[in-house]
């Protein structure tokens, strides 16, 4: 099982976590498209606390936070 | 010690008082975070600010920034800073440039600056003043806002940490809305850091990334 979790305007529409079967997700653009989430809505990606980038590859057990650009003044 | 500042004392000691006369600090953007990062940096009695801002007030700035009124709509920003400083501190020293920051005159605006407060509202800028930053090797204490969140970081120099909260891959945004307390919450915990740094003291987010939601009370720390 993969944990996803959502933050900032990502949880517009879309729920904080998912939890999803990690054999059908093997890297985080599958994530991302699954959860129809643009790249370019993607600043951050983190897997397991560590940075990365979206297209890393996903292990059973794994805990994605996603964050998106946050850049207004 | 000038009794304005006599309630300063407690939170920060005489001579951090006194350190904080000695500081200058560059002020990128006079809007919405801009504006109170002005008010707090007035308040705390910095010794001086340069503050860069090409726009002039619109009826869509009154929401959430500070030194915009029905009466200044129109006017150059930089000259309302001018105006707030004056009739807050004028004990501060302030040098307003009413142009936007560019890789042209950004190394003459960070020259003699302790750090860089990032007021902006777009990638670009913020990559050149982070850049000068580099150049100058002084922090940035970073602030973004959006829609009903915020996210601070400090930024040491040369770390190039600005680049892991906005990968290369982003390009420009597109403008998006928020509401008054997320500027005013934002700049606030911008200004804390900035003090800290000022003052000698560690900085909480040296290195790391607070991302708030204010809708959901929710707050989180990163690592950069």
């Amino acid at each position: 099982m993969l944990e996803v979790r959502l933050f900032a305007t990502l949880r517009q529409g879309r729920e904080k976590v998912y939890h999803l079967d990690a054999a059908g997700f093997p890297d985080g653009t599958a994530v991302l498209d699954h959860l129809h989430i643009p790249k370019e809505e993607v600043a951050i990606f983190l897997r397991n606390g560590f940075h990365s980038p979206t297209d890393t590859a996903l292990a059973d057990g794994d805990i994605v936070a996603i964050f998106p650009p946050t850049g207004g003044g | 010690m000038e009794e304005r500042y006599l309630r300063n004392l407690g939170p920060l000691t005489e001579a951090e008082q006194a350190l904080l006369a000695s500081k200058t600090v560059f002020l990128a953007g006079l809007g919405g975070l801009g504006g109170h990062l002005l008010e707090h940096m007035l308040r705390l009695g910095v010794g001086a600010i340069v503050a860069a801002d090409g726009d002039r007030f619109t009826p869509s700035n009154l929401n959430r920034q500070l030194l915009a009124t029905e009466d200044n709509l129109g006017q150059p920003k930089a000259q309302a800073a001018a105006e707030r400083a004056a009739a807050v501190n004028p004990g501060v020293r302030i040098t307003v440039v009413s142009a936007p920051l560019t890789a042209q005159n950004r190394d003459a605006l960070l020259a003699g600056c302790d750090l860089a407060l990032d007021g902006l509202d777009n990638l670009e800028a913020r990559r050149i003043l982070a850049a000068g930053c580099d150049r100058a090797g002084i922090p940035l204490v970073h602030g973004g806002i959006r829609d009903w969140c915020a996210q601070v970081a400090v930024i040491p120099p040369g770390s190039g940490l600005l680049d892991r909260i906005y990968p290369p891959h982003l390009s420009e945004l597109s403008p998006s809305g928020t509401v008054s307390p997320v500027p005013a919450w934002c700049a606030a915990v911008q200004a804390a850091q900035a003090l800290c740094l000022l003052c000698g003291r560690p900085a909480p987010l040296w290195g790391k990334l607070l991302a708030a939601d204010l809708l959901h009370g929710e707050q989180e720390i990163l690592p950069l």
